[in-house]
């Protein structure tokens, strides 16, 4: 059986301008942040990014590498307004296309099942509709004849996804209270790129946690990268909570200014950066 | 023991969910949780609460359920749900906008985004939680429906069905839409607060009857509970200062 694991780089290697991107987590809640920051460093722009959106897209749109953006928020959870997508948004430096937190469950649902769309009740009589002038709208076939929004399938060119151990075929785990919506990330892309915490041998997985954890099968997952810390600086509960104290660098630091001091070459370098600047917080 | 303005708004949003049942209740932000708790101790039994992540808990923490994200969005769908939610605008007929300030393609002051909010309002009971009842958030016109308004619902059939805004609180008062035409009304002003400063604060024109009373008064009980169980570090009068908007 092949062995999925690859580098952070790898993974970027295999994608490409121009495509759709999901990203899994959920506000400020275990983001790939490993991958974005490897994303980062790429050349990689134009992209379509496809998330419940929190710093990843803060950070992919401050860098403009965004070009539209499918979501029904973003936010830092303990900080409520993301201010890098802020800026980006109130200089009108992407496109977006913004649907209820529903409708966008149902896109991937409908990518995963291969379908157009999946009708939701959602987003009729809302301005959701006004932003949005390519929803169409399906009337039921049954007696009900009730009006639903036919929400387009959100297919994937690749899913970034973080949990919390995988082994090396890609069965992924997820050890926290939320998967959020990861799987379904995984099932609606072409390819779907999971980075983790550990990487462990398949026996191991289900020695500690029940079987409910394994919430990635890896015919859904393409590539699987062990990342530890790779969700910071969100939360990845129950390891690790959100660094909050860097988040508030982050929300307060103008983005080239942030991204020349913790961007660096790779992971590792990030990670010394981090450490650096924690030493000089606590002198 | 005399209220403060925080209480009653406390005990303003626990009404919200008198008479709900065996349903989920979502509020966001402080004083709504501190009303649903206060519900599901008094008069609510029933209720359930979530510990704002993936768990249905008892009013101790002790977990009694499990419900992430994904279950949550089926539930809001199955109605089983009475949510309390924020208003960065909202006009007569209870539409609401969390998602941008200005123009959509390009907003003076981008905000949260719609999140849940078309969903929750076509599906099950939403309230509205404002802190600051201003003329910046009781608007002739919100700049982009998020949550549907009555005026809007009506208009669609079946779709509708389910639409209900029961009630909004604010640090001023207590408003509805119980009028033939489903606009705004004033149900109640917190002690302390005058229907010529809600009047003043809103920038439509509300229906008053004639003879508005004041929001009840917290019973010794409730009380005693917001102050020595729910809340005894006092956050609440952070959120509603006393003297609020006086």
């Amino acid at each position: 059986m092949a062995d999925k694991t690859m580098t952070a780089e790898e993974v970027v290697s295999r994608l490409a301008s121009g495509m759709t991107l999901g990203i899994g987590g959920w506000g400020s809640r275990r983001k790939p942040m490993a991958l974005v920051r490897a994303l980062l460093r790429s050349g990689i722009g134009d992209l379509t990014v496809v998330a419940y959106g929190g710093p990843d897209v803060g950070m992919l749109a401050a860098a403009g590498r965004i070009r539209r953006l499918v979501t029904a928020f973003v936010t830092l959870d303990s900080v409520p307004l993301e201010p890098h997508y802020r800026a980006a948004r109130e200089r009108g430096g992407f496109e977006l296309t913004e649907v209820d937190e529903g409708m966008f469950q149902c896109g991937l649902r409908a990518a995963a099942q291969r379908l157009p769309f999946l009708p939701v009740r959602a987003g009729i009589g809302s301005d959701v509709m006004r932003v949005n002038p390519d929803l169409r709208t399906v009337t039921s076939p049954y007696a009900d004849g009730e009006t639903l929004v036919a929400m387009p399938a959100l297919r994937l060119d690749a899913a970034l996804v973080h949990v919390h151990r995988a082994d090396r075929l890609g069965n992924g785990q997820c050890l926290g209270p939320d998967p959020y919506f990861d799987d379904l990330f995984c099932e609606a892309a072409d390819a779907a790129y999971v980075s983790c915490e550990r990487i462990v041998d398949t026996a191991e997985l289900t020695k500690a946690a029940v079987p409910q954890s394994l919430l990635l099968k890896r015919l859904a997952v393409t590539g699987v990268v062990e990342a530890p810390n790779g969700a910071h600086f969100t939360s990845c509960a129950p390891e690790y909570g959100r660094d909050e104290e860097f988040q508030r660098r982050y929300a307060t630091t103008p983005w080239p200014e942030f991204a020349a001091r913790f961007l660096g070459a790779d992971e590792a370098a990030y990670r010394t950066a981090v450490e650096v600047w924690r030493t000089e917080r606590q002198r | 023991m005399s209220a403060t303005r925080a209480e009653y708004c406390v005990i303003a949003c626990a009404e919200a969910w008198r008479g709900a049942g065996e349903v989920l209740a979502s509020p966001m932000g402080l004083i709504p949780s501190l009303g649903a708790r206060l519900a599901r101790l008094t008069f609510a039994p029933d209720l359930l609460l979530t510990d704002g992540e993936a768990l249905l808990v008892r009013p101790d923490g002790t977990p009694e359920g499990w419900l992430p994200y994904r279950q949550h969005l089926e539930l809001v769908a199955g109605g089983r749900r009475h949510v309390m939610m924020g208003a960065s605008q909202l006009d007569r007929y209870g539409n609401q906008n969390i998602s941008c300030i200005g123009d959509w393609s390009q907003p003076r002051r981008q905000l949260l985004g719609v999140r849940g909010a078309p969903l929750n309002t076509l599906n099950n009971p939403t309230s509205y939680w404002v802190p600051r009842h201003s003329r910046r958030v009781f608007v002739e016109r919100v700049d982009m429906v998020c949550g549907v308004g009555y005026d809007r619902a009506a208009g669609l059939g079946a779709a509708g069905r389910f639409h209900r805004i029961a009630r909004v609180v604010t640090d001023l008062a207590v408003l509805d839409f119980a009028t033939p035409d489903h606009s705004m009304r004033l149900v109640s002003v917190h002690p302390g607060a005058s229907v010529e400063q809600v009047r003043e604060a809103t920038g439509f024109e509300l229906a008053v009857p004639d003879g508005v009373p004041y929001t009840r008064e917290p019973e010794a009980a409730e009380l005693r509970l917001v102050r020595e169980v729910l809340d005894p570090q006092g956050a609440r009068t952070r959120e509603v200062p006393e003297g609020a908007g006086g």
